[in-house]
């Protein structure tokens, strides 16, 4: 099975995300992660839902999420190259002595601490999935006390020669 | 007022409308309603509808006051679906908006436009707990096409308009508009859009020319074609194109359950229903199809049995479908149009050539000779399926049929040849008993001039009985037809074949007396236990101007054959004891 990051660009109307995660359960699709959040167009906006299937599935999903009359267009981002960033907050137990230490650690991940108690400390991430999973890693040997992680938001690339395309 | 609503109001005689007057969200609900040419509300009143019923009071529309919100819906749904026009039904808050809800998901299943008002408490109790208050809205998105809560009587008229256009254009369906009390207290001066604009919602899909020559081309090169043909082809008008391509290509026609009457079943090319309770030869005709036409079918499981590998093993399929999301949902295509099957075969039919088919056609009229529908005759044993033969001889099968679901529901199916579109309704998606009555309620209303006739079990006439009141005090000649077995009959048949004969809570011994409870509210109530009896018994009721409930006493013990088992796959079938 596939994962598949799907946008959805919806009428910015109450009872919208409920219409999307119903069918998503009546249709027997599992919701990995989803984001919402406004757009460039007032009045809408954006989900990006990340589920599995195969080729067939992902397709009928799309179709069926076409038919909600709140939704206004569907893309599947996972077709062609596309931007994808999470955020993450992990509260981790380290009195400030350890505070140059983990900033060893978090720094490469261009990560930062956003807050620092007598025997805990935020570290605030940014990236894709897998950055952030490499971090918690990390983390994990201080001990993680809290996380809490957004879902992903995601964009179509640009379209630049394949050789020039870059990741940043 | 734009001119085209004005000349609307004069041509169907509606009262003038003041627009730009202040008038309350009720007020503005049913001038809308009126604009959009409305004749029928099914309803049912409570405390947070009062407004409406106010301004119903004395009102220009007709309002069916039914004896239970489920009887209000399924009349609304029997009205649409005998017309092709949006069924209307207002119900108030909580358990009036609860109880529309097997109504609602019974015309979701089936495609049927319906709008359904419901009352809710005003906003500033909403999600209190407040007597009487339910999330409607909430509670009916996986069965609604689309549903509204209107939070300000500004926005009513778009709403409506709306409501109207999206449960009437594409594949219909029910939508769901739920105005609290407040709103519909609150005054605004009255206003009605033209148009609809509704980002995003695709109504009317016209296939490309490109589509519609790959799906003639496919079609074409067939030797053993066979067209699926669904409820598509009834809510898109579609029958005459239908008779045309399938008489101009010679390609054969099977109907669906839910596409019944869409070609007739007396046309020479007609191989009627297939599936788990369709006909020999049209199962064979999928098993060894070379092609399988699709359209506005849904390839449903009743007739796939859920195998979809196994289900025409031969046939490339072309799937023609203005719900884009059906197009190889279920079954493999190799071809497929998104698209209306109207236009999509207006398109085709001037492309189209007839086919080498036949070869073909001679086969499956041998088999259609071989294997007809049959049950045995036992003497004075009133048969069930003689009843349906009866009801079909004596009306010419000119009648509107409705049925309940279950045995009845299939005899009907197998036995009453449907020759025109919406002649035969009957809940075929959800299956849900208790439809049948009601529906024939909504269908007489519409057609006050034909003959309707309800084929009900005694089961599920038992869930709905009580909108006798409604064709005694209105004198709504619906004929109901009662295939009284004393059980229920397909529960019965399932539990001897799979369940070992463990008849488990089946006994409907304990009914009514259904010819007293009939006269209980002022209707003919007639019984016949033999076929000669059926006879005189059935001529009486055609012949009395007015309601008239039949009970046909008919032998317990008889099953529905042909029959594909669950979890079986079409060549499969059981064809029954003779």
């Amino acid at each position: 099975m596939q994962q598949h990051t799907i946008s959805v660009l919806v009428n910015d109307q109450p009872g919208v995300l409920t219409r999307v995660a119903t069918l998503f359960g009546q249709r027997g699709f599992n919701i990995d992660s989803i984001t919402v959040g406004g757009t460039e167009e007032q009045g809408l906006s954006r989900m990006i839902i990340s589920t599995g299937g195969d080729d067939r599935q992902i397709n009928q999903l799309m179709k069926q999420l076409h038919k909600l009359i709140d939704v206004i267009s569907v893309t599947n981002l996972s077709e062609n190259p596309f931007v994808s960033r999470e955020l993450a907050l992990i509260k981790v137990t380290a009195s400030p002595s350890q505070l140059a230490e983990l900033n060893g650690i978090v720094e490469p991940f261009r990560a930062a601490i956003v807050d620092v108690g007598p025997s805990s400390l935020i570290v605030q991430v940014t990236g894709d999935t897998e950055k952030i999973d490499a971090l918690l890693v990390l983390l994990q040997n201080y001990g993680v006390i809290e996380l809490t992680r957004t879902g992903s938001v995601a964009m179509a690339r640009s379209i630049v020669p394949a050789t020039a395309a870059a990741t940043v | 007022m734009s001119v085209e609503m004005a000349e609307l109001q004069k041509k169907n005689g509606i009262p003038p409308i003041q627009f730009g007057e202040e008038v309350s969200g009720a007020e503005t609900l049913l001038r809308c309603l009126i604009l959009e040419q409305v004749e029928y509300i099914f309803g049912y009143p409570g405390g947070a509808v009062l407004p409406i019923y106010d301004s119903l009071y004395g009102s220009y529309f007709k309002h069916i006051l039914t004896r239970h919100e489920q009887g209000a819906i399924h009349a609304a749904d029997g009205y649409a679906r005998a017309t092709g026009k949006p069924g209307v039904c207002i119900a108030t808050s909580g358990p009036g908006a609860t109880n529309l809800v097997t109504g609602i998901a019974t015309a979701q299943m089936d495609s049927v436009p319906l709008v359904c008002i419901t009352g809710n408490v005003a906003q500033s109790l909403i999600g209190t707990d407040a007597f009487q208050e339910a999330n409607i809205t909430g509670i009916t998105i996986p069965i609604t096409k689309h549903s509204y809560f209107v939070r300000d009587i500004r926005d009513l008229p778009r709403i409506v308009k709306e409501a109207f256009h999206i449960a009437t254009t594409g594949r219909p369906g029910p939508v769901l508009i739920d105005i609290p009390k407040d709103v519909a207290n609150e005054k605004a001066p009255f206003t009605y859009p033209d148009k609809v604009e509704i980002r995003g919602y695709r109504a009317s899909l016209v296939p490309s020319d490109e589509q519609v020559q790959e799906f003639v081309k496919a079609v074409s090169e067939a030797k053993r074609p066979v067209i699926l043909a669904g409820g598509g082809i009834i809510a898109a008008q579609a029958e005459k194109e239908l008779r045309d391509f399938a008489e101009k290509t010679r390609i054969p026609v099977i109907n669906t359950f839910m596409g019944l009457g869409g070609f007739p079943g007396t046309h020479e090319l007609s191989l009627a229903m297939p599936g788990m309770h369709g006909n020999y030869t049209a199962n064979q005709a999928l098993l060894n199809a070379d092609c399988v036409i699709g359209l506005g079918a849904r390839f449903d499981d009743r007739i796939t049995m859920g195998r979809t590998k196994e289900f025409a093993p031969k046939a490339r399929i072309v799937h023609v479908d203005i719900d884009p999301a059906e197009l190889g949902k279920n079954v493999e295509t190799a071809v497929t149009v998104a698209g209306d099957v109207k236009s999509t075969l207006a398109k085709a039919i001037p492309l189209a050539k007839a086919c080498d088919s036949e070869a073909w056609i001679s086969q499956l009229k041998e088999w259609k000779e071989q294997y007809p529908y049959k049950y045995k005759k036992d003497g004075d044993v009133l048969k069930p399926q003689a009843v349906i033969e009866l009801l079909y001889n004596s009306t010419d099968g000119e009648a509107i049929v409705t049925t309940d679901v279950g045995q009845h529901q299939m005899w009907t199916a197998q036995y009453y040849k449907f020759k025109h579109p919406r002649s035969f309704i009957s809940s075929g998606g959800l299956g849900t008993m208790g439809f049948g009555f009601p529906a024939a309620i909504g269908a007489q209303i519409a057609h006050p001039d034909r003959t309707v006739i309800s084929v009900v079990g005694d089961g599920g006439f038992q869930m709905t009985n009580q909108e006798l009141a409604i064709v005694s005090q209105y004198n709504i000649p619906v004929k109901v037809a009662i295939v009284n077995n004393q059980c229920l009959g397909m529960v019965r048949q399932w539990q001897e074949l799979f369940y070992d004969n463990r008849y488990s809570q089946i006994d409907l011994t304990c009914s009514p007396d259904f010819v007293k409870l009939a006269e209980a509210y002022g209707v003919k109530g007639l019984r016949a236990s033999t076929p000669e009896e059926a006879e005189a018994v059935w001529a009486e009721a055609l012949a009395h101007d007015g309601p008239v409930v039949v009970d046909f006493r008919v032998a317990q013990e008889e099953n529905v054959y042909p029959m594909v088992a669950s979890g079986n796959t079409l060549d499969q079938m059981e064809l029954g004891d003779d």
